[in-house]
């Protein structure tokens, strides 16, 4: 077996189409999201009266602990399929279109049940005196939370924030489960066609790391310098 | 420093005649701990008292009560005639008032603490306006010029703009007592405000108070180790000791000649 | 209030009907995670160790291994194995071990960052003290460091394997049985969806629960012996870190 520069060349164009068309966007998009579900689940698991609050703690807890093909799964095929939503496409391109944000969505809740904890991290590194302050000027606790609270919680957990989105970025081939076009999937097609795998994944892998070293390395620095 | 004009932002509300604060039959406990139990004692409008005493006597708990930062055990604090978190219903039975209740008559309250507490994600000037815009409902531009010049009268006119980070602990406690001016308070509360400072820092801080103090008829409760300080500017000083006023007189008699064994040596050892 | 606790008829039917090809499902996930979980502890402690030698070329020997499986993605990293490595080597297809190493190696990298953390975070004047009696290196780790580091890395550990076990779903991509790809196989022969998802889902939590409780009772243990009171770490800090 020998590597051929042909089959890398015409896969590349083809492999980061989909890296920027599905996997990037992916990537992006559940990474926001997921970032204010966070930011809503912490806020809501110390706010919320104990029994609500317990509630929402065990429904994370269930989110966090099974697997996301799974729950790719059981979002496209339990869920949605049964509505309609899915079938009743005009053509594959809108059908696919779909699939990927039903992933967008399972990938957000995954990850906002870590970013909550990250969030969690960061409020309890604020000192008891932020609150005494604030209510010592009477600031309502709405205000509080939104002018003190988040913007140095949110400064404590950006480099987490940062770390659990590479992660998921990462995490995006498992889009296969749910047959969503995204990069390695692309790979693994034009290996199959090819009967060579070694061009694909190579790259496959060079892209993935080319794109999360660097920004780990950035999450490495803001995580030194961040802090007040 | 040049003696400024802050009589603009003394407090006029409330009838004479009722006290500012009332404390009555006031019980704290922190788990088994009993910090404070049956202690009552008032606080006239406009009077200035110390609170003097060893460290766990009570005196910073009851700061801490007066600006609701902990919940009272038992008994009830008056505020202008008006219960502050806990009221006695019509049957005599002692139930707490809804937050909604209690924010209202806090607002007339205002502390500064002994680690300045300002908030790091805003600038010197944000930290004042944040309270008097989204509390007291004033526009920007007015609470910026009122803070500008609450500013100006604690010397630090020109750092409005930085980050309270980038100032010394000095400059930042005047800050902080900047901030809870602007809320014209009725009632200060200073939490040691000097115990966290170099003690080249003391001073600058110690004179804005008396600023405060000599310009204003702010009622105010301070805790503090400055006893030269407390003799200046307080009218009243109570010695407090196993959460118990044990003492209390005019700063004068009390420390030329307090009565109390407990407090001959307190004095002695702090003095 | 009975029909209440009633389990719909249907349920009862499909579980009947699928519960041995489900316990199949359940065998192999947790195959994976036991198998996977030891390779990538030993991977961890290797790699880690290495990164605290004195010797700068195992150092950044270590450093690139785990960078690189940092850095590329499970899925890619499985494929690899499974499309790649029998045709450049000539091994046959096994894909239970190709996932299991998968597995381990990922996992392995990401751990390794724990356990370096944790070596890291053993007080400068504990490493200094076996400098001072002239400790062997070997002497001075296993005695002295590791049983400090032993309590600190166990819950990012703990964090780990959770995630580990969900990563055994990976098996669904190259064809092997495990929970999630009966689950999927039943629901397409027609067996009722929510039934046979929902009882792999349940599984996959009873799964992580029982190996979090499992090594937070070791990590209980640990700092016992170092006359700790048992706390709870807070690790999404530290778990995030190792996984970017």
């Amino acid at each position: 077996m020998h590597w051929d520069w042909s089959i890398a060349r015409d896969a590349l164009p083809v492999m980061l189409k989909a890296f920027f068309e599905v996997t990037l966007v992916v990537t992006v998009v559940a990474s926001i999201l997921s970032a204010l579900l966070g930011l809503i689940w912490a806020i809501g698991l110390r706010e919320m009266p104990g029994a609500l609050s317990k509630v929402l703690a065990f429904v994370l807890s269930l989110l966090r602990n099974t697997p996301i093909p799974l729950q790719l799964l059981i979002a496209a095929y339990a869920i949605v399929q049964p509505t309609g939503w899915l079938s009743h496409t005009s053509s594959l391109a809108q059908y696919q279109h779909r699939l990927i944000i039903i992933g967008i969505v399972v990938f957000a809740l995954q990850y906002s049940t870590y970013m909550a904890e990250s969030y969690r991290g960061g409020i309890e590194s604020i000192r008891s005196g932020q609150w005494e302050a604030a209510t010592a000027l009477s600031l309502p606790r709405r205000r509080t939370w939104q002018a003190v609270i988040v913007p140095q919680a949110m400064r404590a957990a950006l480099p987490s924030l940062g770390n659990w989105a590479i992660a998921m970025f990462k995490d995006t081939p498992y889009l296969i489960a749910i047959s969503v076009p995204e990069m390695v999937s692309q790979a693994q097609d034009i290996g199959g066609n090819n009967f060579s795998y070694i061009e694909v994944m190579t790259i496959a892998g060079l892209i993935f790391l080319v794109a999360s070293y660097p920004t780990a390395i950035l999450m490495r620095t803001l995580e030194k310098k961040l802090v007040y | 420093m040049s003696s400024p004009d802050l009589s603009k932002f003394a407090a006029t509300s409330g009838t004479s005649g009722t006290p500012r604060i009332v404390f009555e039959d006031v019980e704290k406990r922190f788990g088994k701990n009993v910090v404070l139990n049956g202690l009552g004692f008032e606080v006239a409008k406009g009077e200035r008292v110390t609170l003097i005493g060893p460290s766990g006597s009570g005196k910073t708990t009851i700061l801490r009560l007066l600006m609701t930062l902990e919940e009272l055990s038992g008994g009830y604090i008056y505020v202008d005639g008006e219960p502050l978190t806990h009221k006695k219903a019509d049957n005599g039975k002692r139930t707490a008032l809804r937050p909604k209740e209690v924010a209202l008559i806090r607002r007339r309250i205002g502390m500064v603490f002994q680690q300045f507490n300002l908030f790091p994600n805003m600038s010197v000037i944000e930290n004042i306006i944040e309270a008097p815009v989204h509390v007291l409902g004033q526009s920007k531009e007015e609470a910026r010029s009122k803070a500008q010049s609450l500013l100006d009268q604690v010397g630090l006119g020109d750092r409005g703009d930085e980050h309270p980070t980038r100032l010394s602990g000095g400059q930042q406690q005047r800050v902080a007592i900047a901030r809870a001016l602007a809320m014209e308070p009725e009632i200060l509360l200073l939490d040691e405000v000097t115990s966290a400072l170099d003690p080249e820092l003391v001073g600058d801080v110690l004179g804005v108070l008396r600023d405060v103090a000599n310009t204003t008829d702010i009622t105010m409760l301070l805790v503090t180790h400055e006893m030269q300080f407390a003799r200046d500017v307080s009218h009243r000083v109570m010695m407090f000791d196993e959460g118990h006023i044990i003492e209390e007189s005019a700063p004068d008699a009390m420390f030329s000649n307090p009565q109390h064994e407990r407090t001959k040596k307190f004095l002695q050892a702090i003095l | 209030m009975a029909e209440l606790f009633t389990v719909p008829a249907g349920v009862i039917s499909t579980v009947q009907a699928n519960w041995q090809q489900l316990l199949g499902g359940l065998k192999i996930t947790v195959e994976l995670s036991v198998f996977g979980g030891a390779l990538a502890f030993v991977i961890a402690v290797v790699l880690g160790l290495a990164a605290m030698t004195r010797f700068a070329v195992l150092r950044m020997i270590s450093r690139i291994i785990v960078e690189f499986f940092r850095g590329t993605s499970l899925v890619v990293q499985l494929f690899f194995l499974v499309f790649v490595t029998p045709v450049v080597f000539g091994w046959g297809s096994h894909p239970l071990v190709f996932a299991f190493v998968a597995l381990g190696l990922n996992y392995g990298a990401y751990g390794s960052e724990v356990v370096r953390g944790a070596l890291t975070a053993v007080p400068k004047e504990q490493w200094e003290c076996t400098t001072a009696l002239s400790m062997p290196w070997v002497t001075k780790i296993r005695r002295i460091i590791w049983p400090q580091a032993w309590a600190l890395m166990l819950p990012g550990l703990n964090s780990l394997m959770v995630m580990l076990v969900k990563g055994t779903a990976i098996a669904l991509f190259i064809g092997l049985l495990d929970l999630t790809s009966v689950s999927d196989n039943l629901q397409k022969q027609g067996a009722e969806r929510f039934t046979v998802y929902g009882i792999s889902f349940v599984l996959y939590y009873l799964l992580a629960m029982a190996f979090s409780a499992f090594l937070r009772r070791i990590e209980v243990r640990a700092q016992r012996r170092l006359g700790l009171k048992p706390t709870k770490t807070d690790t999404n800090r530290a778990t995030a870190g190792a996984l970017a």
